[in-house]
């Protein structure tokens, strides 16, 4: 087999193990349906009625806010996978196997590609169920959805490398949530970027969370007419802005991972 | 008989800041051979091991393993080798036979060989009942099978069982020589490592006794015991009163000095001509009319060889401290 065929081989391999143990252990699975579906309850009935969108109601403007979030969160998921990884016994035998030397993170970011699926599919359930609607396109709706998942894959990317740099699997938790949590918040998840102050402002406006989130709700057809134009590049041209972010990522992200997993291997 | 070597390595080198692991270890292991590493916790063993598998890169040295060249073709190493570690590196939550049918497709054996193996292996290894539950339910023999079954999915010619029956009860224990013994007589060449000199008795056509990450001695277990003062007569008098005479007797045929005496009537000597020292030790026994309740002429175990070797036992604290005494 040529090298090329190898490693996608190994690849597949890792992701499908990686599938069954999603299938296999009922927290995660759990942590898949119920948190989605919690945070989309939560910003709609506890923040829904104190927060005011212009045109439209906020529980529309609210969901593509929630995929990235979710979607984003989601990426620490990849990184304690791979810190567990590293802890257990199994990463020898990995090592020790004649396989590609990327297989373990590239089956790990692939794998949770099935995740976030699996994620928003629950996501855009509950969304329905409280009136969120789509009123673009089909094809319109399904870039979205493959915009929020090739985002998501490459945050998941600059997840595995902060999971190995770090030493266990408590730390990788609160070391992603230091990285997610200004990313997500500091964006137009959850209020229009324009309301923010100055600087938070300029922040979100070329937060690339922020585009993506912006990115969906234009191809949802989440943003009402009359809506004023954003003003910044980002969020004018969010779906190129989102697109470049992500390949930018994986670009650096997924050579350095592979690259502290390499060393790491020897010890 | 031509012999080619399937493990040949020199002066493998490890340090971890000022901590040698590995200081300048050589060893040669011919094809279809067993090679026991043997020494206490510490000594350097799983480094040893951890190098050979490419997992781990040395200070210095260099090893070819199976014919590949380490440091320069580790993938070939990979391919040709089997490694089984000291916990199960197997995963959990997958089942026995996903297990194995997983390492099958990263050795790219293809999925209908994977399978094959796989049911293959779990009848040899007694684990067909168990196959498809989830590893975490495994006790630790099981475990152990398991693992051992991982590093044979591709029957590769050279195979690393780090301590493969370290924490197993006797039972399993035994069980598991059974099975390392059937695997060893298919023509594999084998490097073990293991604590228990017991073990490396049973198993290892050769040893090397390994201390602070030298090697101290080599040689097949009846060459080792032999060299380090060859048998020894041990005996008991009936009279404690007795024991300052019998002293007297045992060493004018000595090879060494007696042990033994305080606290117990038991004395113990090394001697060097086996049955005829025995002998004389019995005549003159009976000149100096000393009765004795037990005497007998006992081959050192690699317990004492180990004493022997290393003045400080196989339970003593590898102090770092001491490494360069």
């Amino acid at each position: 087999m040529s090298s090329l065929v190898t490693t996608f081989n190994d690849i597949a391999v890792v992701a499908h193990r990686n599938v069954i143990k999603i299938t296999r252990v009922p927290e995660v699975l759990v942590f898949v349906l119920l948190s989605p579906i919690m945070f989309v309850l939560l910003f709609a009935y506890v923040f829904g009625n104190s927060i005011d969108i212009q045109g439209t109601s906020y529980r529309e403007f609210l969901i593509a806010g929630i995929f990235a979030q979710t979607v984003m969160f989601g990426a620490t998921f990849t990184g304690a996978g791979i810190a567990e990884d590293m802890q257990k016994g199994i990463i020898d035998r990995f090592r020790s196997l004649p396989m590609s030397r990327s297989a373990v993170l590239a089956g790990r970011t692939l794998s949770d590609v099935v995740y976030n699926i699996l994620s928003i599919i629950i996501m855009s359930i509950t969304g329905l169920l409280v009136g969120w609607r789509i009123r673009g396109s089909v094809i319109d709706a399904i870039a979205g959805f493959a915009l929020l998942l090739l985002f998501a894959y490459a945050i998941s990317w600059v997840m595995a490398y902060v999971a190995l740099l770090v030493p266990s699997v408590e730390v990788i938790n609160n070391a992603s949530f230091m990285v997610i949590f200004p990313l997500t918040f500091v964006a137009n998840t959850f209020v229009p970027a324009e309301s923010l102050p100055g600087p938070l402002r300029a922040f979100a406006e070329w937060n690339p969370v922020s585009a993506v989130t912006q990115a969906a709700r234009e191809l949802f057809g989440n943003i009402p007419t009359g809506t004023p134009e954003p003003t910044a590049w980002p969020l004018q041209n969010p779906v190129i802005y989102t697109v470049g972010w992500s390949i930018a990522i994986v670009a650096v992200f997924a050579p350095l991972a592979i690259n502290r997993y390499a060393k790491k291997a020897k010890g | 008989m031509t012999t080619r070597t399937a493990i040949e390595a020199y002066g493998l080198t490890k340090r971890y800041g000022d901590v040698t692991a590995l200081d300048g270890l050589d060893l040669v292991v011919p094809e279809g051979t067993v090679l026991g590493l043997l020494g206490p916790n510490g000594a350097g063993k799983t480094t040893a091991v951890s190098i050979l598998t490419t997992l781990l890169e040395p200070d210095a040295g260099e090893a070819k393993v199976a014919g590949a060249d380490l440091r320069t073709s580790p993938e070939l190493v990979r391919e040709r080798i089997g490694l089984s570690g000291q916990y199960a590196a197997v995963d959990e939550v997958l089942t026995a036979r996903e297990n194995l049918h997983m390492i099958g497709r990263l050795y790219h054996l293809g999925r209908a060989r994977s399978k094959q193996r796989a049911v293959e292996l779990l009848e040899r290894f007694d684990l067909t009942e168990a196959a498809d539950r989830p590893v975490k339910g495994f006790s630790g023999g099981m475990r152990r099978r398991i693992d051992l079954a991982g590093a044979l999915v591709a029957e590769p010619p050279v195979l690393f069982l780090d301590e493969p029956t370290t924490g197993l009860d006797p039972r399993s224990r035994i069980e598991l020589w059974g099975v390392i013994r059937e695997l060893v007589s298919g023509g594999s060449t084998l490097l073990l490592t293991t604590q228990y000199l017991e073990e490396a008795d049973q198993l290892a056509d050769d040893i090397v006794v390994i201390d602070r990450g030298k090697a101290i001695a080599n040689g097949t277990a009846d060459q080792l015991k032999a060299e380090l003062g060859g048998e020894r007569v041990e005996l008991s008098v009936v009279d404690a009163a007795d024991l300052p005479a019998a002293r007297e007797v045992l060493a004018r045929y000595a090879s060494g000095g007696v042990e033994g005496g305080e606290g117990s009537r038991a004395l113990l000597v090394p001697v060097e001509h086996g049955i005829d020292s025995l002998s004389r030790v019995i005549d003159g026994m009976r000149e100096a009319q000393i009765s004795l309740s037990d005497i007998g002429l006992r081959r050192p175990t690699l317990d004492d060889v180990f004493l022997t070797l290393t003045g400080h036992g196989t339970q003593s604290e590898s102090n770092d401290q001491e490494v360069n005494a």
